[in-house]
């Protein structure tokens, strides 16, 4: 069992403070690797999550969004703690609720909103909608709106990684819900027996939409479903920004090194409903408030300033900046052109003819 | 008669199946969510978690597990949120439920009901589909679609009454849609199209949420003096043609009106049932409405070129007609 977020809390009301404390945690030794900056960059990207999809829901309101609309509100930590572990050569996979992962993996806002805005100038060209932000030159696959099946795309590329070498390793983000279907099992059995360097990151938000984690899954620690196949496999509080980090940081590298996959199990809550059509009958609003109460950002927020690393008012400043660049993707998707009719023919749908360097001229 | 909306019908149609001791309901978001789509909404909390099963996510294991319950001697109701999601249950669904009562020679058989759901939105490529030709091209399979809520009541118990698998589908955007519906006992069989509307010039052989468009386009064309028979075939499969070529011999025209692809969809095999018979009776060649044979796109701009209108249907009424 890995550190709970309780501990940070100890740490940061105990007069003394984690630094004159001499004490190593996952926060000082991100401070001596890293720097305050790019403590404060952490802040900056699940602000830039939280902002943003606030945003989202505004703009569903207003009907410039339409179909699904799954947020991340309340688990960024997870997402921007993970991620940051990876090198421009790794790739990431996740589900429908994407759009924490692809801002964590650095993919542009403007492009974002202007997919949810269903313009031509959207990450997927305005064709997939919330569920499928990609960007292939971040190494960003995809969200993916068929619960489970994407873990097995992601070990496709684990495998393309280590047979062409080339160091690779792929993240894949799914929910506690789809630990249950034949594909996780499919996914974890391959991912194993041929040592593919994949590290599983499910985010438990106790609910698989409406449905309780004890009502859908026999085992409700689901990093216990890795002992079947003898992976790796740990539970971490996924809403420890600096502790995701650092234990994803570890599962990475395991599966970097060669020795195979790792299930990380990251526990954490959505704030909102599962998505915007959501009554959350099934949950009371004062659980709701409970876990709203230890905001994973708040917290962070709260750590950096305690610590010393930010004052808050440079904070306050991000924040602004960060207001801002929503603002100017609202207005970029607003401008953006919608996409036009070649989407409705053959050109829409079949993918130019694949080079033919490689195939013998005398065939051609 | 009472008028209920098509959810209503479909819960009365439910409590109704529930009586059965036999009968539970095993599907995804069902109970403790309160039903994606409202129909099962206090259910788990009148009949309880043994008869409303909250199921996890693995549609194969809903469908195993209803096909082993239904042959042992259960009545299942299997939910399967969205028809997009059947997929995952291909095998027990085309392998196994469809097949089993003629490959063991008939001894035992599987009175199963598969609930499920067509309808777009902007949900993208994945979660607009309709499979319904897949179903329907699948010996062992009953295939229903009801338009109505009267219908949906009545064909529902029809199914339930079933000795095999019946694929009951729905459609997201036709919950809402009121329609008289009789009180207490009431069947509609399986495998019996109906008329939906009467006219003389041209006939819409159609089912599910395009009989409703398809009435529509008649009564959009009524001001203009064509008069449109609109044929509900309610059923795939079996599938009764007896009332649109009873049609067709009578107006000579023909248009068929499906919310899916158009190669190898449900309307091809419509069609070619009308060439098949009707050829004597044609006077102009059949047009056929459709989704454009695309991923659905998420842009509200593409999606709303992909799927059927009104506009579109009263345009190849026109076009059969060789009216402008
Ligand atoms: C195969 C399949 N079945 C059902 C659904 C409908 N569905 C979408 S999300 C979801 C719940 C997923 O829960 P979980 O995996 O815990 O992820 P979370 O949404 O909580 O992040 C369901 C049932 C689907 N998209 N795909
Ligand atoms: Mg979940």
């Amino acid at each position: 069992m890995q550190k709970q977020r309780g501990s940070t809390k100890a740490v940061t009301s105990a007069t003394q403070s984690v630094r004159s404390s001499m004490t190593s945690t996952p926060f000082t030794r991100a401070l001596e690797h890293l720097g305050a900056d790019q403590l404060v960059e952490y802040y900056r990207q699940m602000m830039l999550i939280r902002r943003f999809e606030e945003k989202c829901q505004e703009m569903y309101t207003r009907s410039k969004i339409g179909g699904f609309l799954h947020l991340y509100v309340g688990e960024e930590a997870t997402g921007v703690g993970a991620i940051s572990n990876l090198q421009p050569q790794d790739h990431v996979f996740t589900h429908y609720r994407d759009h924490g992962h692809a801002i964590a993996r650095g993919l542009d806002i403007n492009p974002l909103m202007a997919e949810l805005f269903g313009k031509d100038t959207g990450c997927s060209r305005g064709m997939g909608g919330s569920m499928h932000f990609a960007d292939v030159t971040k190494n960003f696959w995809g969200g993916y709106a068929i619960v489970g099946s994407h873990l097995l795309l992601a070990d496709g590329v684990a495998l393309q990684c280590k047979m062409q070498k080339t160091n690779g390793v792929v993240m894949v983000f799914f929910g506690d819900g789809a630990t249950n279907g034949g594909e996780f099992y499919e996914a974890l059995n391959f991912a194993q027996l041929w040592k593919l360097p994949v590290v599983f990151v499910c985010e438990n938000n106790l609910f698989a939409m409406g449905t309780p984690l004890e009502v859908h899954s026999s085992v409700t620690e689901i990093y216990r479903k890795a002992n079947a196949f003898d992976m790796k496999s740990m539970r971490i509080d996924g809403n420890d920004l600096l502790g995701v980090r650092e234990q994803v940081g570890e599962a990475v590298e395991h599966a970097r090194s060669g020795k195979g996959p790792v299930l990380v199990e990251a526990m954490t809550y959505r704030f909102r409903g599962h998505s915007a059509q959501d009554t959350q009958k099934y949950r009371t609003k004062e659980d709701v408030e409970k876990h709203r109460s230890a905001d994973p950002l708040e917290a962070y927020r709260k750590l950096l300033i305690d610590e010393e690393i930010c004052p808050a008012s440079r904070l306050d400043a991000i924040d602004v900046q960060i207001d801002a660049e929503v603002d100017a993707s609202v207005e970029f998707a607003d401008n953006s052109p919608v996409p036009g009719n070649e989407w409705l023919t053959d050109a829409g749908i079949y993918a130019a003819p694949l080079e033919t360097q490689t195939v013998d001229p005398t065939l051609v | 008669m009472a008028i209920l909306t098509v959810r209503e019908a479909l819960q009365q149609a439910l409590h109704e199946a529930m009586q059965d001791e036999r009968v539970f309901i095993i599907g995804e978001d069902i109970g403790h969510y309160g039903s994606t789509y409202g129909v099962t909404a206090g259910f788990l909390e009148k009949y309880g978690p043994e008869r409303i099963r909250d199921a996890p996510i693995a549609e194969a294991g809903i469908l195993g597990l209803a096909t082993g319950a239904a042959m042992a001697g259960m009545r299942p109701i299997a939910e399967i949120m969205s028809v997009n999601f059947s997929l995952l249950a291909f095998d027990i669904i085309i392998n196994h439920a469809a097949k089993i009562y003629s490959m063991f020679g008939g001894k035992f058989s599987v009175p199963l009901v598969m609930r499920t759901t067509n309808g777009w939105t902007q949900l993208s490529a994945t979660h607009s589909q309709s499979f319904d030709a897949m179903f329907a091209y699948i010996p062992g399979l009953k295939v229903v679609a009801p338009a109505t809520p009267a219908d949906m009541k009545g064909m529902f118990r029809a199914a339930m009454a079933d000795p095999d698998p019946v694929i009951f589908i729905e459609h997201t955007l036709m919950y809402g849609i009121k329609g008289e519906v009789p009180d207490g006992d009431y069947i509609v069989p399986i495998g019996k199209s109906v008329l939906a509307r009467e006219g003389r010039h041209l006939t819409v052989v159609t089912y599910s949420r395009m009989v409703h468009l398809s009435l529509q386009a008649a009564e959009l064309l009524a001001q203009e003096g064509i008069e449109v028979e609109v044929v509900d075939l309610r059923t795939l499969r079996p599938l009764d043609m007896s009332v649109a070529l009873e049609s067709f011999k009578k107006t000579n025209h023909a248009v068929v009106v499906t919310e899916d692809w158009q190669s190898y969809g449900t309307s091809a095999e419509i069609a070619t049932r009308l060439y098949e018979a009707g050829f004597d009776y044609l006077d102009a060649p059949i047009q056929r409405v459709n989704f454009r044979e695309v991923p659905m796109p998420y842009a509200k701009n593409l999606e709303l070129q992909v799927v059927v209108t009104t506009e579109r249907i009263v345009a190849a009424i026109k076009k059969v007609l060789n009216r402008s």
